[in-house]
C-alpha cells in the first residue's frame, strides 16, 4: 500500500534526518513508526503525508508513485499532535472543512459530518466550538475530520501524548477498534514503545534516521534485532549484562549460562535478559546472577527488585507476596530460552 | 463587575496620595493637551485670524467656518483627495504590501529576509524631512533618479501625476511597520493549521482565508485602524508637493496648513481641524466597535 524507497531527508544544515530508508506497509495495516526524539520518524510521516520535499528517493500509495505529488492530491489525512482544529469554526465545520475544499455540496458534507460524529459520539457537540471541548473530545474531533474524507491512509502524528494517563488508556483501546472496523491503512508515530506494541499490527524502530527493525509487537518484543531496541522496548527496560564465551558457557556477572552453538570462544558478548523473565532465588545457583536487594518498586501486581552485584545491576521482576527483603542476598536467574545474546550489538542467538 | 471584596487600592496608597501622585502628570496633559483641544473648538467658532483686525479683536461667528467648509469646494476635494490617500496608501499600500511582504518572507531566513527588512525599515526610520528631499531627488523633473532609470527625461512626476507620486512615497515609507506586525501575527499561526488545509487539498487563497485571516484577524484591525489614522493625519506629503499643483494634491492636513498659516485663517483652519477629528473619532469608534464583536464570539 505504502512503498518507500531509498528515502533520503537532509535538511538546511546538513541534519540527516532520513537515510536511505526502505519501508513498505500492507493495505490495511496499523503501522507504528517508534523511535527515541530525533530519529526522523516524524520526518518520514511527513514525507508520506507530502509536507516534507525529500532529497532523494521515492515514495508510493497504492501503486502510483507520489514523491512529487502535492499533499492535497496525495489522498491521505493526517492528525496532528496539537489536533489543529479551526478555533473559529464549530465542530460540524471542522469535520466537513475537507469535503468543502473538496467542494462537496453543502447538504452531503453536513450528512457526512453528522455521520462520522455520530460514530465518534459526537452527536451532541457538532455546534460547539473546539475550545468548549475537553482535550479527548478535541481528538476525536480531529479524528473525525480525518474520517470524513474517506481517504486511503491516515498519518497520526503521537496521537495520544497530549491526553493525561487515564484518558489516554481510554483512547488508545478507542483508536485501535476505530482503526479494526474502518480497515484503512494507518501509520502513526510514536516515542511510546507501550503504545506501538499495543495498537499496531507491525512496528518499525527508528534510530538515527534508519530502520533498525521491522517486525510484529511480539516479534519485537521477544527477538529484539539490537541491543537499542531491546534497551528501547518493555516498560522495564532489559537487563544487559556484558560476558564473554569460553568452554561452551556463557560467562556473564559472575554466572556460568548455557551459550547457544555458534559462538566463537572468548568473543565478548551482552547477554540480555527482560526482567519480567528473570526469577529471583534465595539460594545459591550457577546460572543466576548475584546480587544485594537494594531497591524494591511496587508495579501493583509485580514488584521490580533491583539487585545490586560487585559491578553489575540486574533487575527482576516478581509476583505479589514473593518479595525479597532488601539488603538480603538473591541470584537473578534468567529463564529458560528467554535470554538473548547480543554480538557487536546485534542478535547472536537465544539462550 | 468587580467582587465586592476586590481591592480597586493595591498599592494601599489611599485615596489622597494617590491623586497626589497622578496630579503633575494630569496638570501636564490639561495644560498641554485638553486646553489646547479646547481652544481649538473654541477659535473655529471665531473669525480670529493671523493678522489684521479680527488678529487683535476675534469676534464669534457660531457656526458659519463650518457651513463655509462644508460648503467649499476645495474643502469637499480635499476630503476626496484625503480619502484616496488614505486608500491607496495606509489601506492598499502599507497594510496590503506589509502583508504580502510578510506572508512572503514568513519561511525564509538568511540573507534575503535581513536584506528586505533592512531595506524596508530604513524608509521607516529615517527623519520624515530626509526621506523627502530623497524622493526628491527620486522624481525631480531634471536630473532625477526615476527619469534617469527610465530613460525619460523631463517626466515631471510630482506635477504631472501628484496623487500617485505621494501614495507611492508614503507606501513606501510606512509599510516596515505593517510588515514587522503581520510577521509577529503569522509566527501566531500553527504549522499545524496550515498543513491541515494543504493536506485537505486547500489553494494557498484558501489558507488565507480559512486558517490565516481568522486567526489574525485583531492584528489587521489594528493595524488598518493605526496606518488609516497615521496616513489621515500625515503632514509629510506637503514636504513634496506642498498640496500642489493647484491643490491636486491638497490632502487634509496640508489643507489646514494652507489655510491657517498661510492664509492666515485661523479661526477657520481651527474649525476644519475640529472636522478632522471628529472623522478620526469615527474611524477609532468604527474599529472599538469592530474588536468588541470579535471578543464576544466564543472560543
Amino acid at each position: 500500500m505504502i512503498s518507500v524507497h531509498g528515502l533520503t531527508k537532509v535538511f538546511p544544515g546538513g541534519v540527516r534526518a532520513l537515510d536511505s530508508l526502505d519501508l513498505d506497509i500492507g493495505e490495511g495495516e496499523f503501522f507504528a513508526l517508534l523511535g527515541p526524539s530525533g530519529c526522523g520518524k516524524t520526518t518520514l510521516l511527513r514525507s508520506i503525508a507530502g509536507l516534507e520535499t525529500p532529497t532523494s528517493g521515492r515514495i508510493g500509495i497504492g501503486g502510483t508513485d507520489v514523491t512529487t505529488l502535492a499533499p492535497g492530491r496525495r489522498d491521505v489525512a493526517m492528525v496532528f499532535q496539537d489536533y489543529a482544529l479551526f478555533p473559529h469554526m464549530d465542530v460540524a465545520a471542522n469535520i466537513a472543512y475537507p469535503l468543502r475544499i473538496r467542494k462537496t455540496p453543502r447538504a452531503r458534507r453536513e450528512a457526512r459530518a453528522a455521520e462520522v460524529a455520530d460514530r465518534l459520539s459526537l452527536t451532541g457537540l457538532l455546534g460547539r466550538r473546539p475550545g468548549q471541548l475537553s482535550g479527548g473530545q478535541q481528538q476525536r474531533v480531529a479524528l473525525a475530520r480525518a474520517v470524513a474524507c474517506r481517504p486511503r491512509v491516515f498519518l497520526f502524528d503521537e496521537p495520544l501524548s497530549n491526553l493525561d494517563a487515564r484518558l489516554r488508556l481510554e483512547a488508545r483501546t478507542f483508536l485501535k477498534r476505530l482503526q479494526d472496523e474502518l480497515g484503512v491503512t494507518t501509520v502513526f508515530v510514536t516515542h511510546d514503545q507501550g503504545e506501538a506494541l499495543a495498537l499496531a499490527h507491525r512496528i518499525a524502530v527508528m534510530d538515527a534516521g534508519r530502520i533498525v527493525q521491522v517486525g510484529t509487537p511480539a516479534e519485537i518484543f521477544h527477538r529484539p534485532a539490537t541491543t537499542f531496541v531491546a534497551s528501547f522496548i518493555g516498560s522495564t527496560p532489559m537487563n544487559l549484562l556484558p560476558g564473554r564465551a569460553g568452554d561452551g558457557v556463557l560467562h556473564v556477572a559472575g554466572a556460568a549460562l548455557p551459550a547457544p552453538g555458534d559462538l566463537p570462544e572468548g568473543e565478548p558478548i551482552v547477554y540480555g535478559v527482560r526482567p519480567e523473565y528473570t526469577d529471583l532465588s534465595a539460594t545459591r545457583r550457577d546460572d543466576g546472577f548475584p546480587g544485594e536487594v537494594a531497591v524494591l518498586e511496587n508495579l501493583g501486581a509485580t514488584t521490580l527488585v533491583t539487585l545490586e552485584g560487585p559491578d553489575h545491576l540486574v533487575q527482576a521482576v516478581v509476583g505479589e507476596g514473593r518479595e525479597p527483603a532488601v539488603g538480603t542476598a538473591a541470584w537473578a536467574v534468567p529463564r529458560r530460552g528467554r535470554a538473548l545474546v547480543y554480538r557487536d550489538g546485534r542478535l547472536a542467538g537465544q539462550a | 463587575m468587580a467582587p465586592a471584596t476586590s481591592p480597586t487600592d493595591a498599592a494601599g496608597l489611599g485615596r489622597g496620595r494617590a491623586v497626589a501622585f497622578a496630579l503633575p502628570a494630569l496638570v501636564l496633559i490639561g495644560v498641554f493637551l485638553v486646553f489646547p483641544a479646547i481652544w481649538t473648538v473654541y477659535l473655529g467658532l471665531t473669525d480670529y485670524r493671523l493678522t489684521g483686525p479680527a488678529a487683535a479683536d476675534p469676534r464669534l461667528v457660531g457656526a458659519g467656518n463650518y457651513t463655509t467648509a462644508l460648503g467649499d469646494g476645495r474643502f469637499r476635494d480635499s476630503v476626496w483627495l484625503t480619502v484616496q490617500f488614505v486608500l491607496g496608501s495606509a489601506i492598499i499600500g502599507q497594510a496590503g504590501l506589509g502583508f504580502a511582504l510578510a506572508w512572503i518572507m514568513r519561511d525564509r531566513r538568511g540573507p534575503v529576509r535581513r536584506l528586505v527588512e533592512a531595506l524596508v525599515l530604513l524608509s521607516w526610520i529615517l527623519p520624515g524631512s530626509v526621506v523627502a528631499f530623497l524622493w526628491i531627488a527620486l522624481l525631480d523633473r531634471d536630473g532625477g533618479t526615476l527619469n534617469a532609470l527610465l530613460g525619460t527625461p523631463g517626466a515631471a512626476w510630482l506635477l504631472d501625476h501628484p496623487m500617485p507620486s505621494i501614495i507611492v512615497f508614503n507606501t513606501w515609507r510606512g509599510t516596515a511597520f505593517s510588515m514587522m506586525l503581520y510577521s509577529a501575527a503569522l509566527e501566531n499561526v500553527p504549522p499545524s493549521h496550515l498543513e491541515t488545509a494543504r493536506l485537505a487539498g486547500a489553494s494557498a487563497f484558501q489558507q488565507l482565508r480559512d486558517v490565516v485571516l481568522p486567526r489574525i484577524k485583531g492584528h489587521v484591525l489594528t493595524n488598518v485602524l493605526l496606518t488609516s489614522l497615521w496616513t489621515f493625519n500625515d503632514f509629510t506629503p506637503f514636504l513634496l508637493t506642498a498640496g500642489g499643483p493647484e491643490g491636486r494634491s491638497e490632502i487634509l492636513p496640508v489643507y489646514v496648513y494652507n489655510v491657517a498659516l498661510r492664509d492666515g485663517q485661523l479661526g477657520f483652519g481651527a474649525a476644519v481641524s475640529f472636522l478632522i477629528l471628529v472623522i478620526n473619532l469615527v474611524f477609532a469608534l468604527a474599529y472599538l466597535r469592530l474588536l468588541r464583536d470579535r471578543r464576544e464570539v466564543p472560543g
